[in-house]
């Protein structure tokens, strides 16, 4: 895969297509941390996330955390599709969403919030 | 040798996808960064970012493959619930962990972690070969956009890290066992 090509160009392709998917990345992660979160502190929550009693709250935490991200993915390809966005803002927001989420799944930390 | 249907499933998940897709890490950081650091003209030929686009997909089908099987075949049978009256709790992992302090943290932390943190890697993964797809070496444009997918395949390995490595350690202290024997091979 070493190759290198210095003979072509490369045409500049709007970012709003990759933006979103980043940020839809980010969304994903945080919605999964969030929901693990939810589903740990609150029983009612965890048994609505039941979804498949043999694998548990993890069932429903996982499968709403996946629709969350593929539809605001699709809902940010929408939007931002073929032009070009603030990559910067949106690429630090994934970024703060996604520590949200990996924070969010750490168990020490979600018992802190709980005061356990 | 024989090896039981719950063991074997178990080393698939782990070693047959999950270790493999760790081990591709490796190879996917560098060619991205590679591909990407180099100015426009310099950057993989036709070819090659066709080649990384396949690795990459590869990737994503093995995260997840990893945690779809964890989580829905693997996970059942570590957390089933003992009858009542059952005192040999071999055959219920996350039971037989809970019943001692010196082992219900590899439940309370390695595994409520594990089985969470490793769902960022498919999702960040998913996206790092869209965008590469999508993009190829005019990423070299978008300066924001490369840091960030980098940024997420390194928050994907640090996840797969976690996750694999807690898969290892409750292995070691209450594996999933049981179910039909597999004969293998027969002994000398």
């Amino acid at each position: 895969m070493a190759n290198i090509d210095a003979s072509s160009t490369v045409s500049l392709t709007p970012n709003g297509d990759g933006m979103a998917a980043i940020l839809a990345a980010g969304i994903g992660c945080g919605a999964l941390g969030m929901f693990a979160f939810l589903g740990d502190a609150f029983k009612g929550i965890g048994q609505f996330f039941n979804f498949y009693y043999p694998a548990g709250t993890l069932s429903g935490v996982t499968d709403t955390a996946i629709i969350v991200w593929l539809a605001s993915w699709y809902v940010l390809a929408k939007r931002w599709g073929g032009r070009d966005v603030a990559a910067g803002r949106i690429s630090f927001i994934a970024f703060m969403l996604l520590a949200v989420g990996l924070l969010l799944t750490f168990p020490p930390f979600m018992d802190l919030l709980q005061g356990k | 040798m024989e090896i039981s249907l719950r063991d074997l499933l178990t080393v698939i998940h782990g070693t047959g996808f999950g270790a493999l897709f760790m081990l591709a890490f490796s190879g996917a950081i560098g060619e991205l960064h590679g591909a990407w650091s180099a100015t426009p003209q310099e950057t993989l030929d036709t070819r090659g970012q066709m080649m990384l686009r396949v690795y990459l997909v590869g990737m994503v089908a093995l995260a997840w493959l990893t945690v779809l099987s964890g989580a829905y075949i693997i996970y059942p049978w570590y957390r089933a619930v003992p009858p009542a009256g059952v005192v040999d709790l071999t055959a219920f992992p996350r039971s037989l962990l809970l019943s001692s302090t010196h082992t219900s943290g590899w439940h309370n932390v390695g595994m409520e972690w594990k089985e969470h943190i490793a769902w960022f890697a498919p999702i960040a993964m998913t996206m790092v070969a869209y965008v590469y797809w999508k993009y190829g070496r005019g990423m070299n444009r978008h300066r924001v956009m490369r840091t960030t997918v980098l940024g997420f395949t390194a928050a994907a390995f640090i996840a797969t890290g976690v996750a694999g490595a807690f898969g290892v350690f409750l292995n070691k202290f209450a594996p999933v066992r049981g179910g039909e024997t597999i004969h293998l091979m027969k002994g000398e």
